[in-house]
């Protein structure tokens, strides 16, 4: 796997969100990726995103454009120093949420997204890698 | 015993500020389109007493010493209202970056013993220097406060909402919805509700970016908040590609009625309240 691009993007407050998710549409209509999966991508990131300004303060995103020669997408790692999650299984599921909110935040990006990955340490903070593919 | 430069700068006020206006008149961007050149020499003038005036020995190496706390406050004018009247940092630092020029002019027509020269103007620069840098701190804070304004103004202008109909009201969303923006789209749907005694209202998402499921929450609390004013609420503009997003999140708006486009909501919407719209038939006038 190749990284064509790459750019980390600091987000603490909500604005924030909005030139990150700006930046991130740049890249997926440059890779070609189709109206629906960047939708997809652009509103798993956007929830990713309030997820570690809710829990966490904020936290960085790292942007990066991959490529494993047949197809291209879109990696974000977004990493917090947070509170971190206790239970990842229950967290995943559908309605869970400790803070009163729908709690379709992390089960939701999972199927808007192609590859997920959650790592998180009560008291370190937690690590969500995402992937797209411009046809996923 | 008086710093000699102090005195010699004390003396002669009138030259430096001669100097500091040819200064600034030469310079290429002088804006006088923004402020006339009386203003900007009265300006000048008063911020070059007031430095002067203030200097002495023990805050010569201190510009935030108590004594330079009327030089400040003029810098702080000065800059904030030129954030605001649209000069750009580059003009702004050349206004005082233009007096030390005009400083150390006068100290090299004044002080012959090189030595003496050299420590004296590293004196005066540092201090200069320390000015600019809080002109620029206050310059930006300035700029900030224009964006802060801003900010408020568009929250308070993109939330409008139109009575479309007798009994009908649209509110088009443009733009993310977030927390602070729902709890103003709210009120004011809800206090037009009350003004206007209209049944129904229709939410328009065309151009809300990204529907995730804080905006989801939001939106169903503005319908659930408008039911319990007795008023029925249509979501409309939901793009395909937003439709198959909110399906994979698992959001569940099947309680909500939603409509693609705004035309379809009105069309349901005079459905609800009995009203039709036909086309006029042109042969009967004639």
């Amino acid at each position: 796997m190749v990284v064509l691009n790459k750019e980390l993007m600091t987000i603490v407050r909500e604005v924030d969100v909005i030139p990150f998710r700006n930046r991130l549409k740049e890249h997926a209509v440059k890779i070609g990726m189709g109206l629906v999966n960047q939708t997809k991508i652009i509103t798993a990131a956007s929830e990713l995103a309030r997820n570690m300004l809710k829990y966490a303060k904020g936290g960085k995103v790292t942007l990066e454009v991959i490529s494993t020669g047949r197809e291209n997408g879109i990696r974000l790692t977004f990493k917090d120093q947070g509170p971190g999650i206790a239970n990842i299984p229950m967290a995943m599921k559908d309605g869970y949420s400790t803070a009163k909110s729908l709690g379709l935040g992390l089960p939701g990006t999972k199927r808007l997204v192609s590859e997920f990955n959650i790592e998180s340490e009560v008291g370190k903070g937690t690590t969500v890698t995402v992937i797209k593919w411009k046809n996923g | 015993m008086k710093n000699e430069a102090i005195r010699i700068l004390q003396k002669k006020n009138k030259a430096i500020l001669e100097s500091w206006m040819k200064f600034q008149l030469l310079d290429e961007g002088l804006r006088e389109d923004l402020m006339s050149n009386d203003d900007l020499r009265s300006q000048s003038e008063e911020l070059l007493s007031a430095l002067t005036s203030n200097l002495n020995d023990n805050n010569i190496e201190d510009a935030k010493s108590m004594g330079f706390e009327q030089v400040n406050d003029i810098l702080a004018s000065v800059s904030i209202s030129r954030a605001k009247q649209g000069f750009s940092p580059r003009e702004t630092g050349n206004y005082i970056f233009s007096l030390k020029n005009a400083l150390l002019e006068i100290l090299q027509q004044e002080i012959k013993d090189p030595q003496e020269l050299y420590m004296q103007s590293i004196k005066i620069g540092k201090l200069i220097d320390s000015f600019s840098i809080d002109t620029f701190e206050t310059f930006l804070r300035g700029r900030e406060d224009v964006i802060l304004r801003q900010t408020d103004e568009i929250t308070e202008i993109s939330t409008p909402v139109i009575q479309v109909w007798d009994g009908i009201l649209a509110l088009p969303i443009i733009g993310t919805l977030d927390s602070a923006r729902t709890q103003v789209v709210m009120e004011n749907l809800l206090q037009k509700i009350v003004e206007t005694g209209s049944s129904i209202a229709i939410l328009d998402i065309s151009g809300v970016p990204a529907v995730d499921s804080l905006v989801a929450q939001h939106l169903i609390k503005t319908v659930s908040a408008t039911r319990l004013m007795g008023a029925e609420c249509i979501i409309s503009g939901i793009r395909p590609e937003i439709a198959q997003t909110v399906v994979h999140l698992g959001i569940d708006l099947s309680n909500i009625l939603t409509k693609s486009t705004l035309a379809s909501a009105l069309k349901t919407a005079f459905t609800m309240l009995q009203l039709q719209v036909t086309r006029k038939n042109v042969t009967n006038l004639n």
